[in-house]
């Protein structure tokens, strides 16, 4: 009677499964599980590994849209499944592993590669001005934190990897998610180490293998905009060529 | 237990058929060969034009063909789905931020169209269309 009053139904949900010790290659498994219609994707999933199928693997940690770690395919968006909805789904809700990231297991995909690019932009800061403890804490303007706030927002989910279509066809690029927090840091006031960053994402591998699909803004569950951090890129990018090659008297 | 991750090759010439975004920015990558092409005729016309009066007005002839006539009806609408969609996304690139805030996305995009509609006038105006 409780569950009916807080409204039940059957939910299909379609899973790609993929065994790795005796799989040759992924397949599809349907499986009805019961669900309250205020369930998002991911309590759909825990229902059925608790009761139905031990087996399935996937991750997930917050449940709260924060850790990033549910990331994967709903009915072929990239989408956290701690924040896609049942009642926004009718029929058959088709859940996949990431696009464009090799499959570990079920849902878990790789992330070994986003983990190395990640490492290879610097996100973190660089300071440009050296200070001791009895200096104090570098301070900033609230002009100054709202240039870089918009892509502070990053958890690092990698839907963006999913949806750029560069990223599936010219694996060799860094991407969104890594370019935006290099970007994120470079925009700061307090940091210094942008020539160290630009090195990597001013690059054929960097945010010229962009062509502005836009894809990653719009699956971004944080609203980062990956897109208009590749952008600014380049346009700051082309302005320190051109500084370089034509006025090299201006001072950067 | 030993890894053995498994690979899903993306389609190299159909990938784009997957999701409608893919198509809309497929369609905006369509767009530059309607203008190319709309931009060798502009060529072409200057060249006729150096020519003299008589090659000028063979040329102008020959724009006046129901073929021609569709291909620029053609080459317009793209070349408005390339303006229209290039300056919507132009806030990413171009952010102005005053003082503690960004300008809101439809005062950029807003100044293109502007600039766009008024340069139009001034260059029909400067050719005595006007």
């Amino acid at each position: 009677m409780t569950e009916n009053r807080m409204g039940t139904r059957q939910v299909e949900l379609e899973v790609l499964r993929y065994n790795p010790e005796t799989d040759q290659e992924p397949k599809f498994q349907r499986f009805t599980v019961p669900c309250v219609n205020e369930w998002c994707v991911l309590d759909a999933l825990n229902y059925l590994k608790d009761n139905l199928d031990s087996t399935l693997s996937y991750r997930w940690s917050c449940h709260m849209q924060v850790c990033g770690s549910c990331g994967m395919m709903i009915n072929g968006e990239p989408k956290l499944a701690c924040k896609a909805m049942l009642r926004d789904y009718a029929g058959v809700i088709r859940v996949e592993p990431l696009s464009h990231f090799p499959i570990e297991r079920d849902l878990v995909s790789v992330a070994d590669d986003f983990m190395a690019k990640l490492k290879r932009v610097k996100p973190y800061l660089i300071p440009g001005e050296k200070r001791t403890l009895a200096d104090g804490e570098y301070k900033q303007t609230p002009a100054q934190l709202e240039r870089y706030k918009k892509y502070a927002m990053c958890i690092n989910c990698m839907l963006c990897y999913a949806a750029c279509p560069e990223y599936g066809l010219t694996p060799k690029f860094i991407g969104p998610a890594a370019i935006s927090l290099a970007h994120r840091y470079n925009q700061d006031s307090r940091d210094g180490g942008r020539d160290e960053r630009q090195e990597e994402i001013a690059t054929s591998e960097g945010v010229w293998e962009c062509t502005f699909v836009g894809a990653c803004s719009d699956v971004c569950p944080k609203h980062v905009d990956p897109a208009s951090a590749l952008q600014q890129v380049k346009v700051a990018s082309t302005v320190d060529w051109y500084l370089e090659h034509f006025m090299s008297w201006v001072k950067k | 237990m030993s890894r053995r991750p498994y690979v899903r090759e993306v389609p190299r010439t159909t990938w784009f058929f997957k999701h409608p975004r893919y198509m809309r920015y497929m369609a905006r990558e369509v767009t530059c060969i309607f203008i190319g092409i709309y931009t060798v005729i502009l060529l072409v016309g200057l060249a006729r034009l150096s020519e003299g009066p008589a090659q000028y007005e063979g040329f102008l002839e020959a724009l006046r063909q129901p073929g021609s006539v569709l291909f620029h009806l053609l080459a317009l609408a793209f070349s408005l789905y390339n303006t229209f969609t290039w300056f919507n996304v132009a806030p990413k690139a171009l952010p102005v931020q005053v003082g503690d805030e960004h300008w809101p996305d439809s005062v950029v995009s807003g100044g293109h169209y502007v600039v766009w509609v008024g340069l139009s006038l001034f260059i029909r105006f400067w050719a005595g269309v006007l």
